[in-house]
């Protein structure tokens, strides 16, 4: 009852929501870099939004299964292919035993995400099945997957009706909700930080104005971004203190660095602006190379969005209870 | 949401930060999911909740009411909840690769440095940079000396390094830039322990000299983190 890795992909981990709760110890929370498609593809296969998703960035990993399961593929488009067939997006899908799950060139995104239903049999690690490179904790063995590296599935399903299953499932119509998918917008919503005024007037102006590179250094811990330099009016000493999934911190080469999921809990730069929750997604689909621009919003506009988001994913969670309905009834009984 | 308490690295800004942390954490604040405190500031990571209140703005302004209500309740004192926990230190040699350039820094002999860094107790500010990873301070001026201009790309497990008045203990191989000191046969960090961290926000440290003979039988029978 496991799958099996035949090619591993460029960087694939498994992640969740994060390992809350252990920051003021200096643990990382990590987690999905796109929370929107982790949840999504949770929620496809009848699974708490909280289960861990396996993450592929820029390439696929090509995966066997030897037990009848049902998976659902979201975020960057990688062109996903059952047993050399292109499979669907966004959608639970049935897989046979024997089944192959490859993936083809990227058409879009940087971070595919995979959920099985009933997850994948991981070791928690302080509450969480994030994978943390950097201390090589928490996932499959604290570490991105290797070939021939083999995953136990928590429920496999039957056998005998996979058939009658596809097309129940098939048969469902998933209507995804605006706030749910990612709208091609150029730009990235930020909230100015309280130092924000530190900054030169130009920099700030350039910070709303020009275009960002992403560059290729960029990865789970922080975005760097090549652009116009950004100054401080005046030269000051910053003492550390926490940072987040979203800062934008500035070090003294004025070129800015956005904190990704796997930022340390600390840092000591000046920090100009968070990347508005809502929009972190699009930027985890951002593939070094890539330019951005940001646009300066609210707090209460970016909570509002983010608010509208979640209640988006409950609503979805409701309209979506039949595939868990029928997951329940083809799951195997294991003794 | 940042709470700023001070613009300084002081034991009495460190411990108004480490007392609103702790009267935060025991207010169990709907939403809050973790509260990590700083030199000057106390962090909150929230989820915003939908509003409970129809005439507040956003979740950010339901929250500052209800962080706002909770520290005029006034703060716990810190050492009703600090403890002070013993660090056995080798002391220079092999363990110690910087004692000597600390030791030209500072003006003082080898002696006179561990004489110092036992000397007093120092408080954990915060924890950061990599998991049980501790600042240590505030220690006497003597010991206001800059990191190395060249960081180390590896630096091993359990070592006491110090700089700006600081001590950290590297709790496992990573780069730094601080001054090695000595190293502690202790874990710092283990993610099967609970909890995981040896040391925490608010405890008192007393670094405790031993010898090599000392370390190796302390590196041999670990003690448990708890």
């Amino acid at each position: 009852m496991s799958l099996r890795v035949l090619k591993p992909g460029m960087l694939s981990t498994f992640q969740d929501l994060g390992r809350t709760g252990f920051q003021h110890l200096g643990v990382p929370t990590a987690g999905a870099m796109d929370r929107r498609a982790h949840q999504l593809a949770n929620l496809l296969v009848g699974n708490d939004m909280s289960a861990a998703t396996l993450e592929m960035t820029l390439t696929g990993a090509t995966i066997e299964f030897d037990v009848p399961c049902c998976i659902a593929i979201t975020g960057a488009n990688l062109n996903p292919c059952i047993n050399d067939q292109p499979a669907p997006m966004n959608r639970p899908l049935v897989m046979r035993a024997g089944d192959r799950l490859s993936f083809g060139s990227r058409s879009f995104g940087a971070r595919t995400y995979l959920a099985v239903h009933g997850g994948y049999t991981l070791a928690p690690v302080l509450a969480s099945n994030s994978t943390y490179l950097r201390s090589g904790i928490g996932g499959f063995n604290g570490r991105a997957l290797k070939k021939d590296d083999q995953i136990d599935l928590n429920i496999p399903l039957t056998n005998s009706t996979l058939d009658d299953l596809a097309q129940d499932l098939w048969n469902i119509r998933i209507y995804l909700p605006a706030a749910i998918t990612i709208s091609p917008r150029e730009r990235v919503r930020i909230i100015k930080s309280n130092q924000w005024p530190d900054f030169t007037p130009e920099s700030c102006a350039a910070m709303l104005t020009e275009a960002f590179r992403i560059s290729p250094d960029s990865e789970r811990m922080g975005y760097r971004l090549t652009g116009p330099k950004l100054s401080l009016t005046q030269p000051r000493q910053m003492i550390s203190e926490a940072t987040t999934f979203g800062t934008i911190q500035v070090p003294a080469d004025g070129q800015p660095i956005v904190l990704m999921a796997d930022t340390q809990t600390t840092g000591g730069y000046p920090k100009i602006a968070y990347v508005a929750t809502v929009d972190l997604p699009r930027l985890a689909q951002m593939a070094p190379g890539d330019y951005l621009k940001f646009e300066a919003v609210t707090l209460f506009e970016a909570q509002r969005r983010d608010l509208a988001r979640q209640q988006a994913f409950e609503t979805l969670a409701q309209t979506l209870t039949p595939i868990n309905n029928l997951l329940a009834t083809h799951a195997s009984v294991t003794e | 949401m940042s709470l700023d308490f001070g613009d300084d690295i002081s034991s009495v800004t460190g411990r108004i930060c480490l007392r609103a942390a702790a009267a935060l954490r025991s207010a169990s604040l709907p939403g809050v999911i973790d509260i990590t405190p700083s030199f000057n500031s106390v962090a909150l990571q929230y989820t915003p909740q939908a509003k409970s209140k129809p005439d507040s703005a956003c979740a950010f302004d339901e929250l500052s009411e209800t962080v706002r209500a909770v520290l005029k309740e006034g703060l716990p004192e810190l050492d009703d909840h600090s403890r002070v926990v013993d660090i056995p230190v080798c002391y220079g040699g092999q363990y110690g690769p910087d004692l000597d350039e600390v030791c030209a820094r500072t003006g003082l002999t080898s002696e006179q440095v561990v004489k110092q860094h036992t000397g007093n107790l120092g408080m954990v500010f915060m924890l950061g940079f990599a998991p049980g990873l501790p600042y240590i301070g505030v220690h006497d001026a003597v010991f206001a000396i800059p990191r190395r201009d060249t960081p180390r790309t590896a630096v091993p497990a359990g070592s006491v390094a110090i700089a700006n008045r600081q001590t950290t203990i590297y709790p496992n191989l990573l780069p730094g830039g601080w001054h090695i000191i000595g190293a502690t046969p202790l874990q710092m960090f283990d993610v099967n322990q609970t909890p995981p961290s040896r040391l925490m926000p608010g405890d008192q440290v007393k670094f405790i000299s031993i010898t090599p003979e000392q370390y190796e039988h302390l590196k041999q029978h670990p003690r448990p983190i708890a």
